[in-house]
């Protein structure tokens, strides 16, 4: 049996064909695995978004290669570049059209504070409009930092309380 | 120093009202607005000036007269050569100036912009809305009065503003990554982050 929640235990001579693991277990390491990015690229960072996804940096190492530009179909927004007052409820709006458990990453500078855009039409920092889970640093940021936010995505996932979330909401 | 050409030459012979305009580059022209059109199409069908690479705006100050000047930027791809032609608004407070996109569509956006950015309004243009900030964006931000920062205002969108309680702020202009004031602190010890973090609230994540 597993020791908690964050790890998936089976000792084949113990329990034979039987797997005996925990619910949170179980559905952390799914949706881990699984996490399917909503690309917000809106400036330069989706550049390296997209290199992100290419065969050098293979983003699908992680489970992360299923891009889709549907909020309906994506758990994950990756907010990479400058969200201007003018996009920011549109922004908002496809936050919200995700399907839950849903998550957010703010790629680069201006996604996590506006960068160097102190102006009247940039939007300081997409965490006003919408919960961020991980900030990548960078302008842009390289594509394995991208990786690094999508592992501590990961992590983070894991840790969720999965099953009780579940019959709660 | 104006720069002398011959378009400039035979522009001034056309419209005894123009005058020559100080120039660092090529050669400049001030018109009186009115005459904007006729110029415009002179120098287009006339003498070959057949690209408008440019159509702006200069607000010289607040309480200035005259306050803005409309400033277009020809160019004749057959030959080479520029030719700037300024037209000052006579309205101080309600800029207007004649619309030039029966003579290039391409002025449609320029004018839009010019609109949107300094409120000159163009009459005549087909459909003078807003072109970078969002419709009903209260101020023109190019204009000499408007704080680069900006100032407060709401979300274009009512009903997300309302969720997300984020107004449009001014923008922080004191510290950041980017600004330095040399003397005050020891630069290698520190920090890369805003020296004004007042603007900088926490905000847990929710759901």
């Amino acid at each position: 049996m597993a020791a908690s929640h964050t790890e998936l235990g089976f000792n084949g001579k113990v329990e034979g064909e039987v797997i005996v693991s925990r619910a949170d277990a179980v559905i952390n390491w799914i949706r881990t695995n699984s996490v399917w990015p909503m690309p917000m690229g809106l400036a330069c960072c989706a550049i390296e978004l997209m290199a992100v996804g290419n065969g050098r940096f293979d983003i699908a190492r992680f489970g992360a290669e299923v891009m889709r530009f549907s909020p309906r179909q994506s758990d994950c927004m990756i907010v990479a570049g400058t969200v201007t007052y003018k996009m920011a409820p549109q922004v908002r709006r496809i936050y919200d059209q995700m399907m839950g458990p849903k998550w957010v990453i703010a790629m680069g500078a201006c996604a996590s504070s506006g960068g160097m855009y102190r102006s009247y039409a940039t939007l300081q920092g997409v965490d006003r409009i919408v919960p961020v889970d991980v900030y990548v640093s960078g302008c842009p940021p390289r594509p394995e930092a991208l990786l690094d936010a999508l592992i501590k995505l990961q992590e983070k996932i894991k840790r969720e309380p999965a099953a009780k979330n579940l019959f709660v909401a | 120093m104006p720069v002398a050409s011959q378009a400039a030459t035979a522009l001034k012979a056309k419209f005894p009202s123009a005058t020559d305009r100080a120039s660092s580059d090529h050669a400049a022209c001030n018109v009186p607005l009115a005459e904007v059109p006729a110029v415009l199409q002179f120098l287009r069908d006339e003498q070959g000036f057949d690209h408008l690479a440019d159509l702006t705006a200069i607000d010289w100050a607040e309480g200035a007269s005259p306050r803005f000047t409309v400033v277009y930027n020809l160019y004749a791809t057959a030959r080479g050569e520029y030719i700037r032609v300024a037209a000052d608004c006579t309205n101080d407070l309600e800029p207007a100036a004649p619309t030039v996109t029966h003579l290039w569509p391409g002025a449609n956006w320029h004018e839009r912009e010019c609109f949107d950015m300094f409120g000159i309004t163009f009459e005549g243009h087909p459909d003078l809305r807003r072109i970078l900030m969002w419709d009903g964006y209260p101020y023109h931000p190019l204009r000499k009065e408007f704080p680069l920062a900006g100032i407060e205002t709401v979300l274009p969108d009512a009903e997300i503003a309302e969720v997300t309680k984020t107004p449009v702020i001014a923008a922080p202009m004191a510290g950041g990554p980017f600004v330095a004031s040399p003397g005050e602190i020891n630069m290698a010890d520190a920090e890369p982050s805003a020296k004004d973090q007042s603007w900088n609230e926490r905000k847990p994540k929710t759901d």
